[in-house]
């Protein structure tokens, strides 16, 4: 089947087999290999982009489901060479230990901050609940969106 | 994890995703925020030869108040009904039963219609359409209907859906007066117990998940209620087949069932 979708500002169109993940089109048709696959079951949101602005799990989407919609992955976030705030965040605040749950935990945190700019710990972690991190204890993750906010806000 | 093959459709209406079901029978299932389907198939638990997309039907994503009622379209997610200005004013125990599902990714994708047809034991809104006294707006070859809560969830997995019809929208009246209460499953963050409580006047509806392999009104409570809501929690469990599993025993379920309908009673 065509589709036609615009990642990351351009406009990509294939033929794919319905069954195709869009987890897997990013990865393996256009590749976009920052979006990580963890579990491919929806448990632990590695594989988060956001699509038309909404944090979601790409491994549990169709890539035919995607078809003319807007997604950011992680490779779409920073500005050129110049990181986005939330990236510099983690970076700063040792946010990440192996990295692999990274480009969800910055997609979500994209989404967290969209909905509330300002949030709170526990309004952080709430926001977290869908992400796995295997390396850092979460501390320095809900940390790095904290400081995030900030730096955003000015 | 690849599914197996499968045909995809779009449908821009109700007709048209009937008249696919209607063709395909057994061979179709309807795609919405395909939350509980695609996983599924990715296990191979479910392999339908075609899937009928009607997440781009016109209109049944919509929100609006009809009277003393408030009309929720089926693909609504459960992310808008969370941000729904009114369903947090009128129907407020709904945003917050919508809140505790799942995660922020999962309630930005997963559909109200979508949960009910799928009648998972184990979901959140059964107890809240239950305790609400809701309607499913339905649609399929022989035309529209409408099916009261409490005659649509008929079994794990099953609802009183016809195989060629699917769910348009959810008829809620307006209550005030209500909230939701869970014990959360660690990992999935499905409900291990879920209480809804609607309280009117002097008496309460109660609407109770995850404790049976079928959602159901706790009328023993609702009899029991006076007021005295340490009481008459004690009967949440009373003439229910409670389910065993590896997050709770029958035992510490029904005491789970009690506990939360309790809070649900005093909150
Ligand atoms: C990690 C994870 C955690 C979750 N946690 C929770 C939780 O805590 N609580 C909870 O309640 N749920 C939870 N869910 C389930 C989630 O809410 C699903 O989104 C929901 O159950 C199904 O909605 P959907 O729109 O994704 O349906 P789909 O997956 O698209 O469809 C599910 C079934 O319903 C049928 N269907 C869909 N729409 C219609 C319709 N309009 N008419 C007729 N049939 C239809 C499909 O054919 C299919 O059989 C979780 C899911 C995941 C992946
Ligand atoms: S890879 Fe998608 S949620 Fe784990
Ligand atoms: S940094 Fe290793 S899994 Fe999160």
């Amino acid at each position: 089947m065509n589709i036609s979708i615009t990642v990351n500002g351009k406009v990509y169109s294939h033929d794919v087999e319905p069954r195709m993940s869009l987890a897997q089109y990013l990865r393996e048709v256009l590749d976009l290999t920052g979006t990580h696959i963890g579990c491919d079951t929806t448990g632990c949101g590695a594989c988060t982009i956001t699509l038309d602005g909404n944090a979601v799990k790409s491994c549990t989407l169709l890539a035919v489901q995607a078809d003319g919609c807007e997604v950011t992955t992680i490779e779409g976030m920073a500005n050129g060479h110049a990181m986005h705030p939330i990236q510099e965040a983690f970076k700063e605040n040792h946010g990440l230990q192996c990295g692999f749950c990274t480009p969800g935990m910055v997609m979500t945190a994209a989404d967290i901050l969209k909905n509330n700019p300002n949030p709170t710990e526990e309004e952080i972690r709430h926001g977290l609940e869908g992400n796995f991190c295997r390396c850092t204890g979460y501390h320095n993750i809900v940390k790095s969106i904290r400081h995030a906010a900030e730096k955003i806000n000015g | 994890m690849i599914p197996a093959k499968f045909d995809y459709k779009k449908v821009s209406s109700v007709k048209e995703a009937v008249d696919l079901l209607d063709e395909y029978g057994y061979d179709a299932k309807i795609l919405s925020g395909g939350h509980s389907l695609i996983p599924a198939m990715k296990l191979r638990l479910n392999r339908p030869e075609i899937l009928v997309d009607i997440s781009g039907i016109h209109g049944m994503d919509s929100i609006t108040e009809d009277g003393n009622e408030i009309v929720i379209g089926a693909n609504c997610t459960h992310s808008a009904i969370v941000n729904s200005e009114l369903i947090n004013s009128e129907l407020d125990i709904l945003a917050q039963t919508a809140k505790c599902i799942g995660d922020v990714q999962v309630r930005n994708r997963g559909t109200i219609g979508g949960s009910l047809a799928h009648a998972d034991p184990s979901a959140d809104y059964p107890a809240t359409v239950l305790a609400c006294d809701a309607k499913i707006e339905v649609e399929g070859k022989n035309g529209k209907r409408t099916i009261a809560a409490t005659d649509f969830f008929q079994g794990i997995f099953t609802t009183a859906l016809e195989d060629d019809e699917i769910i348009t929208a959810v008829r809620f009246p307006k209550v005030t007066n209500g909230n939701y209460q869970k014990f959360f499953q660690s990992a999935s963050r499905f409900a291990v117990v879920g209480v809804a409580v609607v309280k009117e006047g002097g008496s309460v509806k109660v609407g109770i998940t995850g404790v049976s392999d079928t959602p159901y009104r706790a009328t023993a409570v609702e009899n029991a209620y006076s007021g005295n809501t340490g009481e008459a929690a004690d009967h949440a469990v009373d003439g229910v087949e409670v389910m065993s599993d590896h997050f709770a025993d029958a035992e510490y379920r029904s005491h789970l069932a009690k506990v939360f309908v309790k809070r649900a009673l005093e909150a």
